[in-house]
């Protein structure tokens, strides 16, 4: 084995765990991180992979942007899982053996039988100078951009869906204009009034005996 | 004396060279930070008419070694039914990113750790992992004011990596290319050749997101030291608080590494008649911090929705529309200015 | 002209028109007072009839690949398109005065509304599993937040997650397939797999998985069964001007999905996928038939009545040749038709606060209204196939289909469950006719609604009458499509 491999069954193991945890953690919040964990670890498999802008863009992506508001709901909901999770050994059995029927069916076609270097060929090496970054973008510009524009108007509906879906204007709530107090001159908040600098003394200090 | 280090250590001598330019990376980092608080401290002094610690060593100059030893050994205290291992992962994980980035940040021609392609993106990347541990010394304080405080301090900083991502975009767009070294390079010309003039809007938002990322003032209210006293950290003491400072300063001096990189030349000399290096760096940095300095003791704190209006209601429309403009005017014959 | 990516463009004019006003419609929304909320239904309107004009006025009896063999512009893709529009703009109509009372008159309900059909055109008109997939998603992702937008409804909610979180694993299953058939062929567009397909080389028991896959979330997709539950549910719980929306225009939309992927991608294949499809045919007619007796909800009711027409539909793929594949046209095209009258109907005798959706809504509607309850006769009597209405002549085509390719024993069965179906239709009717109405409220259609849903009631007469036009127009379009 050589180097590369060592670092991929560490990160390959790391990310299994991960991805178990995220499934079996107790705690919600703690299921999130591991899914960032996961993240990590994949982003990582793709760098082996010399897919370094698809690693560090699902690094940016995912845990930078999603997951952390993922973060955000799971910590303001106060899931109990315990009670989510009533009722959960009544169906293991019959959800098991679904499972592992359809585990075993994939296994036996998503394996080096029928995918193996020996069948696909190993992948040529890149040149030196090679840039995934830039032929990643001379393809989605040039031969992918259909699927690349529609894949912006799909995230625009999940926009729009998502605004028209929670966004309510609460009849009671108090705005405030930054417009309307930009605008505020001086006169408007301040009154010069013209006073006594000292007030008069009352004569007898009747006010004093009080 | 390479040759026989490297024969020494055998095939380990990658990683063993690997890490001792990490750690002559990091090493310096670490100093600056130290210093910036000093210098922190007596700028803001001298701007409020104040001298500023001056008793700890010949005008106060040991003073970051003190507050560091004070920290040391005070106690951390974990608050009850704080999740530990969180509670203590957190301050790493705010500072980790903060180091991290400056792999692939170069110092001066061929003078970087990493020199990769994408490397924008990489940094992009590690600083927007930072939040993590905003978020998660929040909640993991077991505290609701620290929660709240993580909620409102973590929804700032993702609100201005948006508006930050885009003020980089645009610096790719001019110098065709995500590797910083290129970035500079394409900046070649003296002073008026930096990308601060054509894309001048990016560079402001750039700086402002900048200081708002940081959490810095005007934009501190995670801080607000003079109001709610901490945000997010408010639980944490001793070395485990002083790791979130470590990592403001340090995110300080990165952003503006990244500022004087990509709209201000980088090592660049701005004028043909002296030579390129790294001190020119060097300089633009420090330039660059003090006026994160002076913001702090200059402006008065922002409220909170003004922050989140400024943020997704000007800066993010001001950098798109500038994208749009630098596009445009690349399918024209003006397109050079902007190259 | 000369540079490519505007000939590209040219071909997708229809889509770019309906894109644009969509996001138009969306920022004109913004100004809008609460009053001029009709300017989004007019430029909704506007825009669908400029797509159909569009889309009648580009075509060509030839097939053109664009955008890098992703897109395909041929005559079964622009008659769909037509149908399409036509169709959604006849949802428009009868669901303008329903969602005015709900608080859905909105512009992001014509945006979304537009969206789901730039997805459907896309679907129409792809030829890449990329972007078939993505015009799915458009149209999906649309169509789960049409269903939550009457978002105080909790039973709308519910049918929104449901009908999200199924939709979504039946996106992955899809996707997973797809994935398959990629690694053991090499290629994502549909020309290139054939080819890859019939030189024999990939490896095949990769294939069969990939086509499980796919054919299963097709078949979520377009509610067959087992992969049905969601249907009655989402029919259900969904404002019925959206279940109007979903039970109708998409359909189209399916029907040419499975043309695309089975037929023009996966057809070498096809030994192993009719197999599939004739279980699923079955078990379609069956359930869905038999389950809708017991619906006392007409919504449900019509959702399995979806389910069994789904199996009828499935019957015209099993023939395969360019016979299934045009009675399957039209079957779709008159199931449509069906579909948009009653629930025009249900929209119709719904207002405010009261919906209309159980059985005993329709009961004495003939005393209400004899011209309303003449069309929903016309409408039931269409769907169980009665003679000489339009349903029965659909129905005859795909199962005259079917029984030149062979299949005798099933289309026996199809015709025992079709006189089974025919039971719940005609209590519709008994109930309209000879039942005392419950509810004395009078029917005062808006003018548009009364003339379109008269048009709507009325044609599925007069094309069962004279059915070979629209035959000609389906044959035209697969035999002109379809190598």
């Amino acid at each position: 084995m050589i180097f590369q491999d060592y670092v991929f069954y560490a990160l390959a193991a790391i990310l299994l765990v991960a991805g178990l945890r995220v499934i079996t953690a107790r705690n919600p919040v703690h299921a999130a991180l591991f899914l960032v964990l996961a993240f990590f670890t994949a982003a990582g498999i793709w760098l082996l992979l010399e897919a370094e802008f698809l690693a560090i863009t699902l690094v940016l992506v995912y845990v930078g942007a999603v997951m952390v508001l993922f973060l955000f709901v799971v910590m303001m909901l106060d899931i109990n899982l315990d009670k989510l999770r009533e009722g959960f050994w009544d169906y293991a059995p019959l959800a098991g053996f679904v499972g592992v029927v359809m585990a075993l069916e994939m296994a036996s076609i998503v394996g080096v039988r029928h995918f193996g270097v020996n069948v696909t060929g190993t992948p040529e090496p890149h040149p030196v100078n090679y840039s995934n970054t830039a032929e990643l973008g001379r393809q989605l510009y040039t031969d992918y951009v259909l699927p690349f524009e529609l894949a912006s108007v799909v995230l625009l509906v999940a926009i729009v869906a998502a605004i028209a879906l929670t966004m309510r204007r609460r009849k009671d709530s108090k705005y405030i204009d930054p417009a309307e107090q930009v605008k505020v001159k001086r006169a408007d908040r301040i009154r010069m009034v013209s006073m006594p600098a000292e007030k008069e003394m009352p004569e007898n200090g009747e006010g004093e005996q009080a | 004396m390479m040759d026989t280090l490297q024969q020494l250590f055998g095939p380990l001598w990658p990683v063993v060279w690997t890490l001792a330019k990490i750690v002559a990376i990091v090493a310096p980092i670490m100093g600056a930070v130290a210093y910036l608080t000093l210098a922190e401290r007596k700028v803001i002094g001298y701007m409020q008419v104040r001298i500023g610690p001056n008793r700890v060593g010949y005008y106060g100059l040991l003073q970051p070694v003190a507050d560091g030893l004070k920290l040391l050994f005070k106690e951390i205290i974990l608050p009850t039914a704080a999740n530990k291992f969180l509670f203590l992962l957190a301050p790493v994980l705010v500072l980790a990113p903060a180091l991290a980035a400056w792999a692939v940040v170069p110092f001066d021609f061929d003078m970087v750790l990493a020199n990769v392609d994408a490397g924008l993106l990489y940094i992009l990347a590690m600083t927007s992992v930072g939040v993590y541990g905003v978020i998660i010394a929040g909640w993991a304080s077991n505290s609701k004011y620290a929660f709240l405080g993580s909620l409102r301090s973590a929804a700032q900083i993702v609100s201005y990596e948006i508006a930050m991502g885009f003020a980089l975009v645009g610096v790719l767009m001019a110098a065709n290319s995500l590797n910083l070294g290129k970035i500079v390079m394409a900046q070649q010309g003296g002073f008026w050749e930096w990308y601060w003039l054509p894309l001048f809007p990016l560079f402001v938002v750039y700086f402002i997101a900048a200081v708002a990322e940081t959490n810095r003032a005007p934009f501190d209210v995670a801080e607000g030291e003079s109001e709610i006293v901490a945000g997010f950290h408010v639980e944490y003491s001793g070395m485990a608080f002083a790791v979130f400072f470590l990592a403001e300063y340090a995110n300080m001096i990165l952003v503006a590494t990244l500022a004087a990189l990509m709209f201000l030349g980088g090592w660049l000399s701005p004028v043909p008649f002296l030579p390129d290096g790294f001190p020119w760096l060097a300089i633009k940095v420090a330039g660059l911090l003090f006026l994160f300095l002076w913001f702090r003791a200059t402006f008065p704190r922002y409220r909170y929705d003004q922050i989140m209006r400024l943020g997704w209601k000007v800066f993010i429309p001001v950098t798109l529309v500038w994208i749009v403009v630098i596009g445009a005017f690349m399918q024209t014959p003006l397109g050079y200015l902007f190259h | 002209m000369n540079n490519p990516i505007v000939y590209d463009l040219m071909a997708a004019r229809p889509e770019i028109l309906v894109l644009t006003m969509a996001m138009v419609i969306l920022l004109v929304d913004l100004f809008l007072s609460e009053r001029h909320r009709y300017v989004g239904y007019v430029l909704s309107q506007l825009t669908l009839l400029g797509s159909a004009i569009l889309t009648v006025a580009t075509h060509t009896p030839g097939v053109a690949y664009v955008f890098n063999g992703m897109f395909v512009d041929d005559p079964m893709a622009d008659v769909l398109k037509l149908m399409m529009s036509l169709a959604t703009s006849v949802v428009l109509v009868y669901s303008r005065s329903y969602i005015a009372t709900r608080g859905m008159y909105r512009g992001e309900f014509f945006a979304l509304v537009l969206f789901a059909l730039l997805g459907m055109m896309i679907m129409v008109s792809g030829s890449h599993f990329l972007t078939l997939y993505m015009g799915l998603e458009l149209l999906s992702l649309s169509m789960y937040a049409l269903v939550a937008l009457d978002r105080d409804n909790p039973r709308a909610t519910e049918a929104a997650m449901k009908y999200f979180v199924l939709g979504a694993l039946a996106s992955g299953m899809l996707l997973y397939g797809m994935s398959m058939i990629y690694g053991a062929t090499g290629a994502l567009e549909l020309g290139q797999v054939r080819n890859a397909l019939m030189s024999g080389q990939p490896d095949h028991a990769v294939l069969i998985l990939g086509l499980v896959f796919v054919v299963a979330g097709l078949a979520f997709k377009i509610g067959a069964v087992p992969f049905q539950m969601w249907v009655p549910d989402v029919y259900h719980g969904s404002p019925t001007a959206v279940t109007l929306l979903i039970g109708s225009v998409p359909k189209f939309a399916a029907f040419a999905f499975f043309m695309r992927l089975l037929i023009q991608g996966l057809e070498p294949l096809g030994i192993d996928w009719q197999g599939m499809l004739i279980i699923m045919a079955v078990l379609s007619i069956s359930i869905g038939n038999i389950t809708a007796i017991a619906q006392t909800n007409i919504k449900r009711m019509l959702a399995y009545s979806t389910i069994s027409h789904v199996g009828f539909l499935l019957f015209g793929f099993l023939a395969v040749g360019p016979n299934g594949y045009t009675s399957a046209m039209f079957y779709i095209s008159a199931y449509v038709l069906m579909t948009l009258g009653a629930f025009g109907i249900l929209l119709l005798l719904s207002r405010q606060g009261f919906e209309a959706e159980h059985l005993d809504d329709l009961k004495g509607l003939n005393q209400r209204s004899p011209w309303y309850a003449f069309i929903m006769l016309l409408l039931m009597f269409s769907m169980a196939g009665v003679p000489p209405t339009l349903g029965f002549y659909a129905k005859f085509t795909v199962l005259q289909a079917a029984l030149q390719a062979g299949f005798v024993g099933l289309v026996i069965f199809a015709v025992l469950m079709a006189v089974i179906g025919a039971f719940y239709y005609l209590r519709v009717v008994k109930l309209m006719y000879f039942d005392e109405p419950i509810d004395q409220t009078p029917i005062k259609p808006q003018a548009d609604v009364a003339f379109v849903l008269s048009v709507n009631g009325l044609l599925v007469l007069l094309i069962g009458l004279m059915p070979e036009w629209l035959m000609e127009l389906c044959a035209y379009a697969i035999a002109q499509s379809i190598q």
